[in-house]
């Protein structure tokens, strides 16, 4: 594996062995932390045109636990000069020969531009509406914290899913390992092609009918203000699409509830759902060292 | 005025259906005569045609030659170059310049420029508006009396119907068509690809069919009310053929053109962010591409037209959202049409001789597309069976834009012939 792209091209195999080993690497919180020399020499870039702390510093301190030496580069991609800034930094990469590139962008497809020009491997952190495959990976490392297998769960993934690149790649991962997702969201933010996109997907407008019976509940970030249309009256989204206590008991009974940060409250969730006893948000950001420790374990070497 | 006799081809008109081994006569720039063993002055130029189809030259309406304004992507010297390797004698050029060609000084530098350094024919078409940001009518009379074959805000397609209805009521009286690139702006606002699984599985916004589909209602509907010659731009939608079709049985003076590229390729084929496969109106869905190919089978659609839109490399080294629109077309057409339409069966090769000469010859009020005695000495050549394979390394244009590059072919151009004059032959190993 040259690099970390997306999900959907992962076979089962790939995946399965990266979260084995982030179980190697999850910390244990009475014991101090420990670190690795595995990556010692090599150079990591974290390459962020899109502003994003906490992907970004867990992608350091897992560079940094595995003895890797990481340089972060942040740029806001609208402020660099249109038409220069992809291939420049391109240029500036390849003098400064790092071992492999991690990469946070807003466009769509940018990761994979890197890809076809440079030879190293590029990880993806989130591009555009595509793919968030480490996010996905976490994810799932979570589940199986909780659960024995992905395989017969009933996910609903509830929000924005038509811009969501974590929709995209924890809905690919779940259907590869069995499990039914179910996307949710109003009907201009859920278009009917994903039901096409993976197997054992359905989608559903009606919020209650997404939660009946699941063992896992993930929501989205919603930012209907950012978006150059209205698809859904912010006054109202709350009030359909916004996790309420009241939700969880349509669930199964161990529900987890799931948000890849940062949370809105009182916007996609409510401060209850936040902090109850179902919500494994904050194991997720845990997760997210040590599945990024595997990751870039496994591309680098 | 140059003379020349081309031996021993397949001669094929469309216009007057000759279909037979023949000798072309050119004298001084014009057609003198077609048939079996032509006697000619001894000095004068001979082509050898022997297994070659010898046709009347092609015409592509629709190049973006850049000139003025983008000389950085293609002059009227270099597209016009890539016009005759590509087999064509005749091109005519959308005003989408810098400065936009909406007044007749434009049109006639153009005119001027491409008469000093394009090898082949070129026809400028004018601007519907002023600037072509679509409200103020652009000075349409004096651009036709400078040499102006029609009217197009290409790329920028007229929203105002108002606008547009007065538009095709003078071009009317002009005489001249109205070519329209059919996309409702709001509906494909930020769109990048084709609206499908494949967009929602890249995480690209659409441009969905109908935002092509919204403007050819109206343009038919329009073309009804003013009686104007109305030409669809770049169909590529199941929905815009058959509203075509529709309009021509009911006897609007309505035309329509398609590229290569999209009865070639679907939006499936398009390698995944690459910007060479990035164009508007997109690459459709395998359905589309039956409904166009139907559609030039049943002559519902009587152009192929490439669309050429060069693009400097620079322009497409960026993320995919902010690659500019548009490929290369001249130097492929010929080998896409005879791969997809003719050695497939769909169509005669008589009949896809038509596409590229009688048909837009109409459609553009342009005497030519035809070997008749006394028209334009204007002759392509080209072999059916010809395998070769498409560098774009090599490519006669500025730009190397092109989804074909490295493809292999059965069908080349092999001679073009404009005025008598040969301006390109197949490259000799």
């Amino acid at each position: 594996m040259a690099g970390l792209l997306g999900i959907e091209d992962l076979s089962r195999d790939e995946i399965r062995s990266i979260l084995d080993r982030a179980r190697d690497f999850q910390q244990t919180p009475s014991q101090p932390v420990r670190k690795y020399e595995l990556l010692r020499g090599k150079m990591i870039v974290n390459l962020f045109f899109e502003s994003s702390t906490r992907t970004r510093t867990s992608f350091e301190i897992a560079a940094k636990r595995l003895g890797a030496d990481a340089v972060s580069i942040t740029a806001s991609g609208s402020s660099v000069s249109k038409g220069e800034s992809l291939v420049d930094t391109l240029n500036t990469l390849g003098a400064m020969r790092p071992n492999g590139i991690v990469m946070r962008h807003a466009a769509s497809g940018a990761p994979h531009f890197l890809a076809r020009h440079l030879a190293i491997p590029i990880i993806n952190a989130g591009d555009g509406t595509h793919e968030h495959p480490t996010q996905a990976l976490l994810d799932a490392r979570t589940i199986l914290d909780h659960r024995e297998s992905l395989e017969g769960l009933r996910v609903a993934i509830i929000g924005d899913i038509a811009h969501s690149r974590v929709a995209r790649s924890n809905m690919y991962l779940l259907s590869k390992f069995g499990a039914q997702v179910v996307l949710c969201g109003p009907p201009t933010l859920l278009p009917a092609e994903f039901a096409q996109l993976a197997r054992g997907v359905t989608l559903t407008w009606d919020m209650h009918e997404a939660i009946e019976g699941a063992d896992v509940i993930m929501m989205l970030r919603v930012q209907l203000e950012r978006q150059n249309e209205t698809p859904f009256p912010a006054s109202e989204y709350f009030s359909f699409y916004g996790l309420r206590l009241e939700h969880i008991s349509l669930a199964k009974p161990d529900v987890l509830v799931m948000h890849p940060g940062p949370i809105n409250r009182g916007r996609e969730l409510s401060s209850e759902v936040a902090d109850s006893q179902r919500s494994v948000i904050l194991n997720q950001v845990e997760n997210g060292v040590a599945v990024r420790m595997a990751v870039l374990e496994r591309m680098l070497n | 005025m140059a003379s020349l006799i081309i031996r021993n081809g397949r001669v094929m008109d469309p216009a007057s259906g000759h279909d037979s081994t023949a000798d072309v006569l050119i004298l001084d720039g014009r057609i003198a005569a077609v048939g079996p063993n032509i006697e000619a002055p001894g000095s004068i130029e001979v082509q050898d045609a022997t297994g070659q189809v010898v046709a009347p030259g092609f015409l592509d309406i629709h190049v973006h030659l850049r000139e003025p304004g983008f000389e950085h992507a293609e002059t009227i010297e270099t597209g016009g170059k890539a016009a005759a390797a590509g087999g064509f004698t005749t091109v005519c050029c959308m005003p989408n310049t810098s400065p936009v060609n909406d007044n007749a000084t434009v049109t006639s530098y153009i005119i001027e420029r491409a008469r000093q350094y394009s090898p082949v024919n070129v026809f400028p078409i004018g601007a519907i508006t002023k600037g072509s940001a679509g409200e103020e009518l652009a000075s349409i009379g004096a651009m036709r009396r400078a040499g102006a074959v029609a009217i197009s805000d290409d790329g920028r397609p007229v929203m105002n119907s108002q606008v547009m209805r007065r538009a095709m009521e003078l071009a009317r009286g002009w005489d001249i068509p109205v070519i329209d690139h059919c996309e409702d702006l709001n509906l494909s606002a930020g769109g990048d690809m084709h609206e499908g699984v494949t967009s929602v599985r890249r995480g690209l916004r659409g441009i969905p069919s109908a935002s092509e589909d919204v403007m050819v209602a109206r343009d038919l509907l329009l073309a009804e009310v003013t009686g104007a010659r109305v030409h669809i731009a770049h169909l590529s939608t199941v929905n815009a053929a058959a509203m075509v079709a529709y309009a021509k049985a009911n006897g609007l003076r309505v035309s329509a053109e398609v590229t290569p590229h999209h009865f070639v390729l679907a939006d499936k084929d398009a390698a995944p962010y690459d910007s060479n496969y990035k164009m508007r109106p997109p690459l459709r869905a395998r359905r589309d591409i039956r409904s166009v190919i139907d559609a030039l089978v049943s002559g519902a659609i009587e152009v192929i037209a490439t669309d050429h839109a060069p693009h400097a490399g620079s322009e497409k080294m960026q993320e995919f959202e902010r690659c500019p629109f548009g490929i290369t077309g001249l130097e492929t057409a010929i080998a896409l049409s005879l791969e997809t339409l003719v050695h497939s069966g769909r169509i005669s090769l008589m009949k896809m001789i038509g596409l590229f000469t009688t048909g837009p010859a109409r459609v553009m009020g342009l005497p030519r597309g035809t070997l008749a005695v006394g028209a334009p000495g204007d002759v392509t050549l080209f072999d059916p069976d010809l395998h070769w394979t498409y560098d774009v390394n090599r490519t006669c244009s500025k730009s190397k834009n092109s989804p074909f590059h490295g493809r292999s072919f059965r069908g080349s151009q092999t001679a073009t012939i404009v005025g008598g004059r040969v301006v390109w032959q197949f490259p000799a190993e």
